[in-house]
């Protein structure tokens, strides 16, 4: 029996079209009938209703039509179902034969075709010999038809011709050759279509009525299964249920009801799973088994194709890993059953021979076929053929088919986003690659498949890939797989019991020593011969005998750690590198080297261990102790080295830790730690650790908890402390546009000569962009400093410093604004050290930062008074008024006023020489100094207007003992005024004081100061403290620029500050100068001294 | 068969153990689907959500029962698809025993969470489990 036993016939798992044979069509030598047969076949789109064309000639023998039985009383059944039928009706027997003939209506010599045309039909008719099958007629016409009814001759002749064939007028059909072919074509498909739909009842499927033949089917398969079923007949039936079972679900997925496919295949194996039928062909059933999950699987499939959703877990990769497992069965009973003798050949003659090289009916034996009793009829023979096909079955490549099933079922949970059940299935097929001796595609699909299982943490599913994994590159001799397997079955992951967990490190031991490691267990002995002969290859085989394992995708039995001992160093201290390792293999293991991998390589040098006695036999006993890691303890290596002084500043970093397990002079594999530390499990195991609560054990001296061990895989190298101090001396706070004296006092504790000492000082970069422009720095304190000095002074040099010396250096700060600024001084030097014996010179700087606050010295107040200290609003053209200053202090410090000075501008005079009336006074905090000047405005143009009035320059220092300070000038402007012209201009001359009952002469002059003769009233307005005598109302007139003269003798009554009598001036031309204006020129009021006794000396002296 | 996972196994234990590692296959696989219907859920949904996810997946000899606790710690029971006797209701409550134990576990303060579960009370619950089950 071939492989192809349990496949489903072809033509049960095609969609069942009808089958109509054209005849009398010439395709190879007539154009027009080409085009028409192509117009059938080649275009035919999915819209159309589908059947299967063939061109016959017209004379085509078809099968022969038995006589039908008309009861099935005595019918004794040879088997269900013929294994040719169902070809037969969908090939060989049409169930319509079209005939083509070329004929117009108007052909001249219509009588004689006609009676050729009959006689065609007739020939068709006696092939058929009495099939139900229906026969056409087409008559292909050179001329478009008239529309039906007018053409009266055409109508007459079709009758005419139907009656000679013996048609029916459905059957006959014109298609004229003309360019509507296709058209015609397809509605002359369905008229076909209805001419054999009354054709085969029971067919319904032919017919593509899907419901009945789904009953049909249902009905068939529960028919299956009453049949009385017993060994012999088990395989029929089972092989027929498998085909109506097959033909059901593809309905019912063609009727778009997946779930009523799901349903019955569910039913059909529950009822066939137990019927395994003869013990000694079990193999037999699971094939079959297999096979009908595949069948379903594909079906499930090409409904999805066809737009059916399957959901994850519904999809057919379930079946195909079904179907698959039940091929593993499969292959597992054939080597139980099949394992024969050597001796025992396929038996002769054939049993599986038939006469016809087929079987007649589906499922039957070949040896016994119709054979319908439950024993067999010749028990010889029947073990005779049990034994072939138990042979023929040794041969198939199950492997092959258990991993195309996998590969199959792969491919669906990929699609159904089954990561875990595709990862499985690939290791299933891994294995049955294996177990098909294929070893290089296994590794490849478990070794792809192995990093989810160790990311997942499944360690019992990953120690048992990896030991098929082990087997493999063991069989394949590849050394570099497997010492990576080997590593890991010894860790940590691998469940593995300890004693094979020993076997595997002594192998992994001899395979680095340039040794044939010992066989796997349960390897094909053959393989075995063949890979120990590969393995002594390998012995001879120089060079490749280096191998490099990046541990970071595994979890090998070795763990490391690196750590930097401080996340910083001093230059001058060396740099210290701790390196753990563990083992969590059985045996102790020795390695020849640990090497860590610094980003700056050039100190990798520093930090290597290696075998002392390189090439030589026999190792110290000291290194041999200290090279090998003894199972579950920690081993610490300690590394250190001295840092390059171009370093400082920068961060060195654990790029790796190698680790060499064999020989240099055999083989030797190095394990990398990228970064120094970490496996693939690793971090997890950081993650608990760190959150264990678990009692730390304490551990003897020079032991670890592993645990415990933290991570430190760079380290910053800083430069080394400074020993010299950096001191500050000033007063706070500065006064704004002052010289602040900042003294630095550079201490050196260094034991060497510090040299080239460079003071960086001034405003600290980084902060407000304005400070950058208020702030000035200069060494020279004797000048103010203006805009071109810089914010911060770089290296000034100091030059070289003595042990215990000191360097002061005052500096001078210029702050335009006020507010906090932070100042830096910066000083650097280089000093040379020995660090584990080497000279470096190394660069020191220490910093000191100062915040700086700025503070206003003083504020100036400023304004303008009238010669009665009345305050003025405006001032008046050639009147004399005051100009007041008061200066403020508001600083902490006193400060001393060196001079002061007014620069009127041109708008205004001084009326005496002005000279500074506050020159040389100290102000303490808080304190008050004001002078003032007398002033008057020349005239204006257009009565008003406002005018500047010029600067105020005040020329002070900081009165200070701590340093020599320069004297500074600030400027400050005077505020505008308003100058107006006055139309008439009063002034009173009277003495300074008054005595009671003496006269008081008292003098008013009026000016007018217009162009113009000015009408001017006066009244005096009698006061209780004075008499006077003058002129009480009057009325004159003052002459432009002239000036009039009053006099008034008053008589003081009363003592003290008395008002004297008020003068009431209207000026008559100009309304708007009102009386009180004019008043505020005259004094209102006057002392009168008491009359005095004997002398007024001592009164007058008060 | 019994599993609690946070898709590594905390604890997982099988009878009879032969063929063992089938059943952490089928376990292992049938994380697809918890995770598939885990993702299906909304957040806003998630807190509501039924810890009780269900038969899981469908096999010819087994059937797979998924919980998983609001602290993403998954359960998986694997039965005989034969055993008839366990309906749903069974399942649920044998999870809803599991996940008290499991509760009883974390409680330990010298239990660290994420590693193998090795307590005996937890121990005891699944063997009467699975006494009474199988």
């Amino acid at each position: 029996m071939s492989p192809a036993q349990w496949d489903l016939p072809p033509e049960l798992c095609c969609r069942p079209v009808a089958f109509v044979a054209l005849t009398g069509l010439d395709v190879v030598y007539n154009a027009i009938h080409r085009a028409i047969w192509d117009a059938f076949c080649a275009n035919r789109r999915a819209d159309r209703v589908p059947i299967s064309f063939k061109v016959l000639p017209g004379d085509n023998e078809y099968p022969k039509c038995r006589t039908k039985r008309t009861s099935y009383e005595w019918y004794i059944p040879k088997g269900i179902l013929k294994t040719g039928w169902m070809n037969k009706h969908l090939n060989l027997v049409p169930a319509l034969v079209v005939l083509f003939y070329e004929l117009d209506w108007d052909d001249p010599q219509w009588k004689e075709k006609q009676s050729e045309c009959a006689t065609k039909v007739e020939i068709v008719r006696t092939s058929l010999q009495g099939r139900n099958t229906k026969v056409a007629v087409v008559l292909i016409q050179k001329k478009t038809p008239l529309p039906p009814g007018e053409d009266l001759v055409a109508s007459e002749r079709a009758s005419a011709l139907c009656g000679a064939c013996d048609l029916s007028g459905k059957s006959l059909f014109v298609l004229p050759h003309t360019d509507h072919l296709v058209g015609y074509i397809i509605r002359s498909d369905f008229l076909f279509l209805n001419k054999h739909q009354f054709k085969m009842g029971f067919f319904s499927e032919l017919k593509q009525d899907t419901q009945n033949a789904l009953k049909y089917y249902r009905t068939a398969y529960s028919l299956v299964h009453e049949l009385r079923a017993h060994e012999t007949n088990m395989l029929e039936i089972k092989t027929m249920a498998g085909f109506i079972n097959y033909k059901i679900c593809r309905l019912c997925f063609q009727h778009n009801t997946p779930l009523d496919a799901i349903a019955q295949f569910r039913k059909h194996i529950d009822l066939c799973k137990k019927k395994i039928g003869s013990a000694e062909l079990a193999f037999e059933h699971t094939a079959w088994m297999s096979k009908q999950f595949q069948s379903f699987g594909d079906l499930f499939d090409e409904a999805i194709k066809l737009g059916l959703t399957a959901i994850q877990t519904q999809n057919p990769g379930f079946y195909y890993q079904q179907a698959a497992y039940y091929a593993q069965e499969r292959k597992q009973q054939v080597g139980q059953l099949c394992s024969h003798e050597p001796g025992v050949g396929y038996p002769a003659p054939d049993p599986l021979e038939t006469t016809s090289g087929a079987l007649d009916f589906y499922g039957q034996r070949p040896w016994r076929q119709g054979h319908q009793s439950i024993d067999p009829p010749d028990s010889e023979k029947e073990k005779q053929g049990i034994l072939a096909l138990q042979v023929k079955e040794r041969d198939i490549p199950h492997s092959e088919l258990i991993i195309a099933l996998l590969s199959n079922a792969v491919a669906q949970f990929k699609k159904y986003k089954c990561p875990r059940m595709k990862s499985h299935l690939m290791v299933q097929m891994g294995e049955e690659y294996y177990h098909a001796k294929d070893y290089t595609k296994a590794l490849k699909l478990l070794d792809y498949v192995m990093c989810d299982y160790r990311t997942e943490r499944w360690w019992s599913l990953l120690t048992s890939i990896l030991c098929t994994a082990l087997k493999c590159s063991y069989l394949m001799g590849q050394v570099k797989d497997y010492i990576t397997y080997s590593m890991e079955l010894v860790g940590r992951a691998s469940i593995l019991p300890e004693e094979q967990k020993s076997r595997i490190e002594k192998n992994l031991i001899k395979v680095l020593m340039n040794e044939v490691p010992e066989p796997e267990p349960d390897c094909d002995p053959l393989s075995v011969k063949t890979a120990q002969s590969l393995w002594s290859d390998r012995i001879s085989l120089a060079g490749s005998n280096e191998f490099t394992i990046e541990v970071q995708d595994y979890v090998p039995f070795v763990q490391c750690k690196a750590k930097f001992l401080s996340p910083s160093f001093h230059i001058d201290e060396p740099v210290q590198l701790h390196v753990y390792v563990r083992a969590d293999c059985p045996h102790p293991v020795r390695f020849s080297k640990l090497c860590v991998s610094l980003s700056n390589q050039e100190y990798n040098q520093y930090c290597l261990l290696e075998d002392a006695s390189k090439g030589k036999d026999i190792l110290e006993p000291s290194t041999q102790e200290n090279m090998c890691l003894v199972p579950g303890k920690t081993r610490k290596y300690c590394f250190k080295f001295v840092a390059k002084t171009e370093d400082v500043g920068k961060k060195i970093e654990i790029t790796s830790v190698g680790l060499m397990l064999g020989r240099e002079t055999a083989r030797y594999v190095y394990l990398n730690w990228r970064g120094g530390w970490g496996d693939a499990a690793s971090s997890h195991e950081t993650l608990q650790a760190c959150r264990s609560f678990k009692k730390r054990t304490r551990f003897p001296e020079q032991q670890v908890d592993w645990d415990t061990v933290t991570i430190q895989s760079s380290t910053m190298i800083i430069s080394r402390v400074p020993k010299i101090s950096v001191q500050l001396t000033h007063e706070p706070p500065a006064l704004t546009n002052e010289m602040y004296c900042m003294i630095v006092t550079i201490q050196s504790g260094e034991d060497t000569v510090a040299k080239d000492i460079k003071l960086t000082a001034g405003l600290k970069p980084g902060q407000d962009a304005n400070l950058t422009q208020s702030t000035q720095i200069t060494l020279n304190g004797t000048e103010v400093c203006d805009d071109s000095h810089p914010a911060l002074l770089p290296d000034i040099p100091l030059g070289d410093l003595h042990p215990g010396q000191k360097i002061v250096k005052p500096l001078y700060i210029h702050c335009v604004s006020t507010g906090s600024r932070i100042l830096l001084f910066h000083v650097a030097y280089s000093v040379s050290a020995t660090v584990e014996g080497k000279d470096i010179t190394c660069k020191c700087h220490k910093d000191e930062t100062v915040t700086l606050e700025t503070v206003v010295p003083y504020e100036v107040a400023m304004k303008f008074v009238s010669s009665k200290f009345e305050h003025l609003e405006r001032v008046y053209v050639d009147i004399p008024f005051l100009l007041m200053m008061d200066i403020l202090s508001a600083s902490p410090w006193p400060i001393e006023l060196v001079n002061s000075e007014v620069q009127l501008a041109s708008s205004m005079n001084a009326i005496d020489q002005p000279q500074s009336q506050v020159e040389g006074v100290t102000l303490q905090t808080s304190e008050c100094a004001s002078e003032c000047f007398l002033l008057k405005c020349p005239p204006v143009q257009n009565g008003t207007s406002t005018v500047a009035s010029g600067h105020y320059i005040i020329s002070w220092k900081r009165k200070s003992t701590f340093a020599e300070t320069s004297v500074v000038r600030t400027i400050v402007t005077l505020p505008h005024v308003m100058v107006e012209n006055i139309p008439l201009y009063v002034h009173a001359e009277l003495p300074s004081f008054g005595r009671v009952r003496e006269s008081l002469p008292v003098r008013y002059h009026l000016e007018n100061r217009t162009g113009l003769v000015q009408d001017v009233e006066i009244t005096v307005e009698p006061s209780d403290a004075f008499m006077f005598s003058g002129l009480k109302q009057v009325r004159m007139r003052i002459l432009p620029g002239a000036e009039q003269e009053m006099l008034y003798n008053f008589y003081p009554l009363m003592a003290g500050y008395q008002v004297l009598p008020q003068l009431n001036i209207n000026l008559l031309r100009f309304p708007n100068i009102s009386n009180q204006l004019l008043r505020r020129f005259l004094p209102s009021r006057i002392f009168v001294k008491p009359q005095g006794r004997n002398g007024d000396t001592s009164i007058e002296a008060a | 068969e019994v599993l609690c996972c946070a898709n590594y196994p905390l604890y997982i234990r099988s009878v009879p153990t032969q063929g063992e590692l089938k059943f952490h296959y089928t376990v292992h696989t049938s994380l697809d689907v918890v995770e598939e219907k885990i993702s299906g859920v909304g957040k806003a949904l998630a807190d509501q959500r039924e810890l009780y996810l269900g038969l899981l997946y469908p096999t010819e000899d087994y059937k797979v029962y998924g919980y998983m606790t609001n602290s993403k710690v998954k359960f998986v029971i694997v039965v005989d698809s034969s055993n008839t006797s366990l309906r749903d209701n069974e399942i649920r409550s044998m999870f809803r025993k599991l996940h008290n134990s499991f509760t009883d576990v974390m409680c330990n303060p010298f239990y660290n969470p994420g590693d193998p579960i090795q307590s005996k009370a937890f121990d005891s619950i699944v063997s009467t489990m699975m006494v009474q089950a199988f």
